[in-house]
């Protein structure tokens, strides 16, 4: 596949730590990616309609607030509506063991926690460009 | 492909956004898309908008499209940052900045990696705004840094640049002067909340008045802005407006876009038989065996790109 891959980085909810988010944004272009970064404290309707406008492949979610189960939820569904029905959306931050099957049920495919690696993301996302459209 | 078009026609973000990438990929069927969109070209207007990275171009941006917006045009932006020339991939970041207008659905905001097509990004440039423009956006909007002979390239597929320069470049202004100066039409100091502001408007003036500026009786406007406390935005407004206005009044927005038209041409006409010569050489194929050829001293190298060349004519003869 000749085409870049772009990847929308984005940190919905109210905390402002950004530094995570940015490791993985520098790390995904030292991988060859193209990648929008959004910053901190989006709202769902903005991370949507970026995703359309920027016609990403994935919606990399960052947030360690909490809010997790609220808003990926609402932000895939978003997507989806405004016509993003193959943008493939994963997440990272604070979530509990307990709340990934609700999460993946909802459209969130991967999900990384603080312990994971890069090159799980990297990997996530190598093994399931095929998948894509166009 | 018929769908594609109607949907873009009738202004469907998704469709636009997806022809966009089918350009920045260079796909084939992009050709047919652009040609069926062309008839509906035309209506908008575009700024090129550069100046060197970190001098608020994105920053201003969020606050003149919130006056456009005002006025009732709908608005589309491309934000053109560099690739990474190591991975070839790239953060861009202009989004960030232009926040107001996330949600809103009369501005489309668009970022594109400087080398992630083939076809070069002033091609790709062009393509996107005949599709916005068909699209029906009113103002066409594109951001870029003004370093580099590609970055040039790309503000001359626009009506009117708009150059933003900042306090504490010093020399880099005179050095500036050789190239993107040539390309201004409005010139904007921006960060003009810091001191020295005024010395560089001095300095900008300066190196204008040098200029062989074709317009001599009128000179280029300056403004001055600042981004972060909101200033000299409305003056700038009216400015780029009253600008444009004049240059419908006296014909040389049609100068202009006819030497726009010309540059596209070239660049099209270029690019398709440089990626047909390429094909039929086989160059990514063979280049690694020509090179070894010519490193071991085996072979000289105009005798050789010759002979490839003499080859290529004469099968392209009949
Ligand atoms: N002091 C001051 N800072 C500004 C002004 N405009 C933008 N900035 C800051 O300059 C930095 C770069 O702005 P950005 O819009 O990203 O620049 P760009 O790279 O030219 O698009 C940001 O931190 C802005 O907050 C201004 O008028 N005054
Ligand atoms: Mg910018």
């Amino acid at each position: 596949m000749r085409r870049k891959i772009r990847i929308l980085m984005a940190k919905p909810g109210l905390d402002g730590h950004d530094r995570g988010v940015k490791y993985i944004s520098r790390a995904l272009r030292d991988a060859g990616y193209e990648v929008i970064y959004t910053g901190i404290r989006q709202s769902p309707e903005a991370i949507a309609h970026a995703a359309i406008q920027e016609d990403v492949d994935f919606v990399g979610l960052s947030l360690l607030s909490g809010a997790h189960n609220e808003l990926f939820p609402e932000i895939v569904r978003l997507i989806r509506k405004y016509g993003g029905e193959s943008i493939i959306v994963f997440a990272g931050g604070i979530i509990p063991e307990k709340d990934i099957p609700f999460l993946k049920e909802h459209g969130v495919e991967a999900i990384f926690t603080p312990g994971a690696s890069f090159k799980e993301v990297a990997d996530f996302i190598e093994q399931n460009k095929r998948r894509l459209s166009h | 492909m018929k769908r594609l078009t109607e949907k873009i026609l009738s202004g469907d973000v998704r469709a636009i956004a997806r022809a966009i990438s089918w350009i920045e990929n260079d796909y084939a069927q992009k050709e047919q898309l652009i040609d069926d969109l062309y008839p509906h070209c035309g209506n908008a207007v575009v700024w090129g908008l550069t100046g060197p990275p970190g001098s608020g171009k994105s920053t201003l941006l969020n606050l003149l499209i919130a006056r456009e917006r005002m006025k009732g045009k709908r608005v589309a932006v491309i934000a053109i940052d560099p690739s990474s020339p190591f991975s070839g991939g790239a953060i861009l970041g202009d989004r960030l900045r232009m926040q107001k207008h996330s949600t809103d659905s009369g501005v489309f905001i668009r970022s594109m990696a400087s080398r992630g097509h083939l076809g070069g990004v002033a091609g790709a440039t062009a393509d996107a705004i005949k599709v916005l423009d068909a699209a029906g956006f009113d103002l066409i909007i594109i951001e870029t840094i003004g370093v580099g002979q590609t970055e040039i390239e790309v503000v001359e597929m626009t009506d009117v640049v708009l150059l933003l320069l900042v306090p504490g470049l010093g020399d880099e202004i005179q050095a500036l002067k050789a190239g993107i100066m040539e390309i201004g039409d409005i010139f904007i100091i921006n960060k003009s909340d810091k001191d020295e502001a005024m010395k560089t408007k001095a300095e900008v003036e300066y190196v204008l008045s040098l200029n062989d500026n074709p317009r001599k009786d009128r000179p280029n406007p300056i403004f001055m802005t600042s981004a972060v406390l909101n200033l000299g935005i409305d003056e700038l407004s009216t400015g780029i407006d009253l600008y444009i206005e004049e240059l419908r009044v006296n014909g040389l927005i049609e100068d202009k876009r006819r030497k726009r038209i010309a540059r596209e041409i070239r660049l099209m006409i270029t690019a398709k038989i440089r990626r047909e010569v390429e094909k039929q050489l086989g160059l990514n194929e063979r280049i690694d065996s020509w090179v070894d050829q010519v490193y071991r001293r085996k072979r000289r190298p105009y005798a050789m790109i010759n002979e490839l060349s003499d080859t290529f004519f004469k099968k392209n003869r009949t």
